[in-house]
C-alpha cells in the first residue's frame, strides 16, 4: 500500500513502541518486520510487566495484543491511561469478535489492526495513531458501521451516537478497502479530512455511553 | 481398624470382605467400627422396614471402592476375607435375620411401634456419637457450608430423636391401641431422620455431580485433543511438507485458520440463510480454489431471496476473477445490507485493465456478472483501469416480503 505513505514522508521523528503480546515468537516476528521503520523500546507478556514497561520507558506508542494473561489489552488501557493519557494504544488481535475489537477501542486504543497485517501496513499504522490520528481496518468499520446503526431508538446524545452521512461514506469505503488517500480521492476532499472523520468516528465510538454498542458487540460474539 | 483423627477414609462400598454388596464393610470403614456393629445396625433396621430402603439408597449412592485403594489394606486377617464374599459369615447374618424374624412374628408383627421408637433411639445415639467423634465430625464439616451451627443443630436434632423415642416407647406402653399418637410420633420421627440424613445425603449427590462433572471435562478433553490432532498437526505436518511453496503453505494455513475459527465459534444452525455467513462461504471457497486472501466484511444482515442469490454467484465470479488476473495477494469483499438494498463490493490492487479493450465475446464479465444482475434487477458496475487495481460492485434491491 504504497499510497498510505504520506505521513511517513512528514520528516517526524521514528516513534518509541512498546510491544505487549503474550507470545514470544510473534513479538519477536514483529521487531523483525516492523524493521528501522519504529524504535522497538520495551516488550512485555503481561499486564503487570506491561504497565511496569510502559511506565518505565514512556513510548509514543504501544502496540497492545487484546488477550494477554491478567485481564487483557483492556486492563492495560484501563490502568495505563489513567496516568498516562499522552501515551498511545493500537490495538493488534487475531480475534476478529466484535466484543473483543469494540471492547478495546472504547477502552481507548486508536486503532485496531488484525495479525495478518503485512510489516508495511503495520508500520504505517504505527506512525499514523503515534501521530495522534486513528486507524481503522476494514473490519473495524464495518464493526462500527452496524453498531450505529443496530438500532431504531432515537438517540440520546445526537452529538454523539450518531454518524454524520459524511463519515459514513468515509467508513464505508475503508470498509471496502479504500486506504485514506484513495478514500479521499473518492469523495473529493484531502487526506486530512479524512483523517479528521475518521477520529470524530472514533471518539463518538469512545464516548457514546449508548447501550446498545455494547449490547450489541455481545449479541455479536463472533464474525 | 486404625483410627486416625484428621483423615476419614471415603465412604466407599467395600469390594474386599463385603457380604452383600459392601455397604456394611465399607459404613464400617469410614465410621472406623468393627463392621459386626454397622451389619447388626443394618439388620436391626431392616426389621423396622426402613433398613432395606436404606440399604438400597446406599448401594445406589455410594461409589464403589476404586480397584487401586487395596494397597492401604494392612490388615492381616483381613487378607482372607479379600477375594469376595466371605459364605459362612453370610450364611451367620441371614440365620441372624431369619432369627430374629421368628422372634419379631411371635411377638405380634413386624410393624410393631415399640420396635420402631427403639430403632429410631438407636439411631439417635449414633449420631450424637458421631458427632463427639472427631474423625468424623471433620467429615461432617466438609460437606455442610455453616460449621458450627449446623453441628450444633445436628446434635440438637439427636437429642430430640432419642427424647422422642424414649416418651413414645413409655407411652406405647400404656397406651398401645391409639393409633392417632402412634402416626404423630412416626412422622415425627421421620422428620428427625430426614434433618439428620439430608446434609449427608446432600454431600453424597454433590459428590456425585463432581464426578460427573468430571467425566464430561475429560471427555471434552479428548475430544479437542482428537480434533487438534485430526485437523491442526495433519495441517502442520502437510505445511513442513510444502515448505518450498509459499502460495500453497498460505493456503493450507488460511484453510486450517478457517476451520479451527468455525470450530471454535460455532455458528447456528440456520447460518446459510442469510447473507453475511452466505457471503463468507463463498468467500471461502474461491479462497481455497485459488489460493489468494479474501477479507470479507459485512454490514447488517437479512435472508437470502432470488436477486441477493444470484447477486451472491455474481459475487462469486468477480472473487474468482481477482483471484485468477489481478495477480494480487489480497481481496477485500465489502457486503453491506441497507433497508431497500444489497450491495456487495469486491475490490483487488492488482493490475487491473481496460474495460473497453475486453472482447465481446468474453463472458465472464459480461454474461456472469453484469447479465446476472441485470436480470434480477440489479445492476453491476466494474471501475477498473490498468495499473489501479479493479472493483467491482453490485447491487440489487431487496423483495418486499
Amino acid at each position: 500500500m504504497e499510497d498510505e505513505n504520506s505521513t511517513f514522508a512528514s520528516g517526524a521523528a521514528i516513534p518509541r513502541v512498546v510491544i505487549v503480546d503474550d507470545h514470544r515468537l510473534f513479538r519477536s516476528g514483529v521487531r523483525g518486520e516492523l524493521g528501522d521503520a519504529v524504535d522497538v523500546i520495551g516488550e512485555a507478556g503481561d499486564v503487570d510487566s506491561a504497565v511496569h514497561v510502559i511506565s518505565d520507558k514512556q513510548p509514543d506508542l504501544v502496540l497492545l495484543d487484546v488477550h494477554l494473561p491478567g485481564g487483557g489489552g483492556v486492563e492495560v488501557l484501563r490502568r495505563v491511561l489513567s496516568r498516562h493519557p499522552e501515551i498511545r494504544f493500537l490495538a493488534l488481535s487475531v480475534s476478529d469478535a466484535a466484543e473483543d475489537v469494540i471492547g478495546v477501542v472504547r477502552g481507548g486504543a486508536r486503532g485496531y489492526v488484525t495479525k495478518t497485517i503485512s510489516g508495511k501496513e503495520l508500520a504505517n499504522a504505527i506512525v499514523r495513531v503515534a501521530d495522534g490520528d486513528a486507524v481503522f481496518s476494514p473490519r473495524l468499520a464495518g464493526f462500527v458501521l452496524d453498531a450505529f446503526s443496530a438500532t431504531d431508538a432515537p438517540p440520546l446524545d445526537p452529538e454523539l451516537d450518531r454518524l454524520t452521512q459524511r463519515e459514513r461514506e468515509v467508513l464505508r469505503l475503508i470498509a471496502r478497502g479504500y486506504a485514506y488517500k484513495e478514500v479521499a480521492k473518492e469523495l473529493f476532499i484531502s487526506v486530512k479530512t479524512v483523517e479528521t472523520h475518521v477520529s470524530s468516528v472514533l471518539r463518538k465510538l469512545q464516548l457514546s455511553n449508548r447501550h446498545e454498542l455494547s449490547r450489541w458487540a455481545t449479541a455479536r460474539k463472533l464474525v | 481398624m486404625t483410627e486416625t483423627a484428621s483423615d476419614t477414609p471415603r465412604f466407599y462400598r467395600a469390594r474386599d470382605g463385603r457380604l452383600v454388596a459392601g455397604v456394611g464393610v465399607g459404613l464400617a470403614r469410614h465410621l472406623g467400627i468393627d463392621p459386626v456393629v454397622t451389619r447388626l445396625a443394618l439388620l436391626a433396621l431392616g426389621f423396622g422396614g426402613i433398613g432395606i430402603a436404606v440399604y438400597l439408597a446406599l448401594v445406589f449412592f455410594v461409589p464403589p471402592q476404586p480397584a487401586t485403594d487395596d494397597t492401604e489394606e494392612t490388615d492381616p486377617e483381613s487378607v482372607r476375607e479379600r477375594k469376595g464374599r466371605d459364605i459362612s459369615q453370610l450364611l451367620a447374618y441371614l440365620a441372624l435375620a431369619g432369627g430374629l424374624g421368628v422372634l419379631f412374628l411371635v411377638f405380634g408383627g413386624v410393624f410393631d411401634p415399640l420396635l420402631w421408637f427403639l430403632v429410631f433411639g438407636a439411631l439417635g445415639a449414633t449420631i450424637l456419637w458421631q458427632q463427639a467423634n472427631p474423625a468424623l465430625r471433620d467429615e461432617w464439616m466438609s460437606a455442610t457450608v455453616l460449621r458450627s451451627r449446623k453441628s450444633w443443630v445436628r446434635t440438637g436434632a439427636g437429642v430430640l430423636l432419642i427424647v422422642i423415642g424414649v416418651i413414645g416407647f413409655l407411652a406405647f406402653q400404656r397406651q398401645l391401641h391409639e393409633a392417632r399418637a402412634g402416626l404423630t410420633f412416626a412422622l415425627t420421627i421421620l422428620t428427625g431422620i430426614s434433618l439428620i440424613a439430608a446434609p449427608w445425603i446432600i454431600g453424597l449427590v454433590r459428590e456425585r455431580d463432581k464426578e460427573r462433572r468430571e467425566r464430561i471435562r475429560n471427555q471434552e478433553r479428548a475430544e479437542l485433543a482428537a480434533h487438534i490432532h485430526d485437523s491442526v498437526l495433519h495441517t502442520l505436518t502437510l505445511i513442513q511438507r510444502r515448505a518450498d511453496d509459499p502460495r500453497e503453505v498460505q493456503r493450507l494455513a488460511r484453510v486450517q485458520e478457517r476451520a479451527l475459527r468455525s470450530w471454535l465459534y460455532q455458528r447456528p444452525a440456520d447460518a446459510e440463510t442469510t447473507v453475511t455467513p452466505a457471503l463468507e462461504r463463498v468467500a471461502a471457497e474461491v479462497e481455497e480454489v485459488h489460493g489468494v486472501p479474501i477479507e470479507v466484511v459485512c454490514v447488517g444482515d437479512c435472508p437470502i431471496d432470488d436477486g441477493i442469490h444470484a447477486a451472491l454467484r455474481a459475487a462469486r465470479e468477480a472473487m474468482v476473477n481477482a483471484s485468477k488476473y489481478a495477480g494480487t495477494d489480497a481481496i477485500s469483499v465489502f457486503g453491506e445490507v441497507d433497508p431497500d438494498e444489497v450491495l456487495i463490493f469486491i475490490r483487488d490492487r492488482g493490475e487491473g485493465f481496460d474495460l473497453d479493450a475486453v472482447p465481446e465475446d468474453r463472458m465472464g464479465v459480461r454474461g456472469s456478472i453484469i447479465g446476472r444482475m441485470e436480470r434480477h434487477g440489479g445492476s453491476a458496475r466494474i471501475r477498473t483501469a490498468p495499473g489501479e487495481g479493479t472493483e467491482v460492485q453490485l447491487r440489487v434491491p431487496r423483495s418486499k416480503e
